[in-house]
């Protein structure tokens, strides 16, 4: 092990020269006593030093305890550099953050000016083992391996091997489960939950936060429940007319009936995969899409969840007609069948089939043609 | 002249020379290109406001935008675009441009506000397009800032960021921030999509609805940090940076005062 001996220090040229308290065991470093070594004043202020850390931490956690309870945790002060800011939050921040730091540079303090100065010489030792020790070890294995059969019982041998390499399957087996069917997945195998959303033809297309504000007057506004039906029907299901959209906007939509699928049957999954943005472009700057006649007079609707690793895009250049995931910069072009011209995204963004239906609102004409979202195992 | 006679055949004199240079034309550009068209204002007489405001057309936009508006391969059409796209590219400084370049950037407008309602005017003369919103339309007094900031997380976060401080876009471009705009400026670019904003009509978002983003906005503007400096709202990244920055310097510097020898 190591050998810490401030005595005992010795190296190269100083075999037999044993170090002695306060003086270097190396003898081209030449040692110089501190001043609250050789000043008693010196020494008394550097204890005055420390005493002063150690009282000032406790000072402060007092004023911890008194800004904690005493400052309403609303209150708004200017403080330079930091602005206008949360009266309590930096209170108590500074206090504890004072009282930690004082306790740490006092005791540093402490040990720089007080305690003992002494040089030291760390021993070290070869890192391999001495070969006595290697020896017993390979001796002991050989003997092992002798006694235990291990060579000799060939049955036993492969029988264990084939029990261990077995061993693991119930851990990939359980992977399985990881995805537990529920009331909401009919029956269907992940893949096809996966592969689907729950756009159907001739579902309307709403334009997203109508809904949430919708709810949120039900939350803080609506006193009777006629109230509640009223602002629902006022303005909760906002269709689109094609006349809403002019060229170079973009609209946040999802499908009509997700608002009922998320918050009454309070399935949280269905958006993450029928969320889809509608922008408009002039149709001759459509160079290609996805399949035939897939725009409403320049409207194109595509997903809204980044191929590469999902995250929701509605980063739209409207003169560029580029799509862009904030996430990984992978960049789409939804004039040219929202193909990837930039990023780490390997799979093109599916675009939605839309149309109108009798009453002039837009409508998805099917579900995507293919899946949503990042790739999964069963897609390839 | 001692002392330059001595050195001028020094071989750090032409790269100095060459820099000096740079510096003085590099400079100089960047100094003149932030000169506008000064003078744009023009004896008016008895014309009327459109003719006021083509004649200022003319002599600041036209170069870019064509003679009759028509737009030219270096700036778009006007026709069409309404006065509230005037009104917001003048009065933010974002036209005439300065170079051209990526972006437009807001700088300070040389306009008065009776030149902008001309030229405003004239444009709108054109073909109808998006008038300027009414000073009733920008009240946002009597909105609803929890439905504001819900329609702003999901319309306008995705490039202002979720406090609305801006951010990147592709190739040079960006969403600037919306802490210096005011209400006219932000229902405006709503409801003209100026550069690559998309477009947000008031059929999609109806003036309640943009009186509620306006209203969330002006609140993030106005809203005190209560978890200390908020290193321009910007989240983990400007966190980050700063903790890798001044706290490890902090760190540094106690670890160097933790091992000086004490004297």
């Amino acid at each position: 092990m190591t050998d810490m001996s401030p005595h005992q220090g010795s190296s190269a040229g100083h075999e037999n020269a044993p170090a002695r308290l306060g003086y270097s065991p190396v003898a081209d470093i030449a040692h110089k006593p501190r001043a609250t070594d050789t000043d008693p004043k010196a020494a008394r202020r550097a204890e005055r030093q420390v005493a002063t850390m150690f009282l000032l931490s406790m000072l402060f956690v007092v004023l911890f305890v008194v800004a904690y309870i005493g400052i309403d945790k609303t209150t708004v002060v200017y403080i330079p550099v930091l602005g206008e800011v949360g009266a309590s939050n930096v209170a108590l921040g500074f206090t504890m953050g004072m009282a930690i730091l004082l306790i740490g540079t006092g005791a540093i303090q402490w040990a720089k000016k007080l305690m003992p100065d002494v040089e030291v010489v760390q021993q070290r030792h070869d890192m391999a083992s001495p070969k006595r020790a290697a020896l017993e070890a390979e001796a002991n294995y050989e003997r092992g391996k002798e006694e235990s059969g291990f060579a000799r019982f060939r049955i036993i041998r492969r029988t264990l091997i084939g029990a261990m390499v077995l061993f693991p399957i119930p851990l990939v087996v359980m992977l399985r489960d990881l995805w537990t069917p529920t009331e909401f997945t009919e029956g269907k195998s992940p893949a096809e939950l996966l592969s689907t959303t729950m756009w159907t033809p001739g579902m309307r297309i709403i334009s997203d936060g109508t809904y949430q504000g919708a709810h949120s007057e039900i939350d803080s506004g609506g006193e009777m429940a006629g109230d509640v039906e009223a602002a629902e029907d006022s303005i909760a299901f906002r269709p689109i007319r094609p006349e809403d959209l002019p060229v170079g906007g973009l609209i946040a939509a999802i499908p009509q009936e997700l608002p009922e699928v998320e918050h009454e049957e309070g399935n949280l999954n269905a958006r993450g995969k029928a969320a889809i943005i509608l922008v408009r472009m002039e149709p001759q700057d459509i160079r290609s899409q996805q399949g035939d006649g897939w725009d409403y007079q320049g409207i194109l609707a595509y997903s809204k969840i980044c191929t590469h690793v999902g995250c929701p895009i509605a980063l739209y250049e409207q003169r560029t007609h580029h799509l862009l995931c904030p996430c990984h910069q992978s960049t789409f072009d939804l004039a040219d069948s929202g193909n990837v011209v930039f990023g780490p995204a390997a799979r093109r963004m599916p675009q939605l089939p839309i149309g109108v239906d009798e009453e002039g609102y837009l409508v998805a004409m099917s579900d995507f043609a293919e899946p949503i979202g990042p790739s999964f195992w069963e897609r390839g | 002249m001692k002392f330059l006679a001595a050195r001028r055949r020094s071989p750090i004199v032409a790269s100095a020379l060459l820099i000096g240079a740079l510096a003085v034309v590099g400079g100089g550009y960047a100094a003149l290109g932030a000169v506008q068209p000064a003078e744009a204002t023009i004896a008016v007489g008895a014309e009327t406001q459109v003719e006021k405001g083509k004649q200022l057309y003319l002599e600041g936009c036209s170069s870019c935008h064509g003679l009759e508006a028509q737009g030219t391969k270096n700036g778009p059409t006007l026709i069409g675009v309404g006065a509230a796209a005037v009104h917001f590219q003048v009065a933010t400084g974002r036209m005439p441009l300065a170079a051209p370049g990526a972006q437009a950037p807001a700088k300070e407008n040389i306009y008065s506000d009776a030149d902008i309602a001309a030229m405003s005017a004239y444009v709108a003369s054109l073909a109808p397009g998006p008038a300027i919103p009414t000073a009733e339309q920008i009240d946002y007094a009597d909105a609803d800032v929890a439905f504001g900031g819900e329609l702003f997380r999901i319309n306008c976060a995705q490039c202002h960021q979720a406090a609305g401080q801006g951010g990147a876009l592709t190739q040079g471009k960006y969403a600037p921030s919306l802490m210096e705009a005011t209400p006219q400026e932000i229902y405006e670019a709503m409801l003209t999509g100026p550069q690559n904003m998309p477009v947000f009509s008031d059929a999609q978002l109806p003036t309640e609805d943009k009186q509620a983003i306006i209203a969330y906005i002006r609140g993030l503007d106005n809203a005190p940090s209560m978890g200390g400096l908020n290193l321009g709202r910007f989240g983990p990244v400007t966190e980050g940076v700063f903790l890798a920055l001044a706290i490890f310097a902090a760190l540094i510097a106690a670890a160097v005062w933790i091992g000086i020898k004490s004297r």
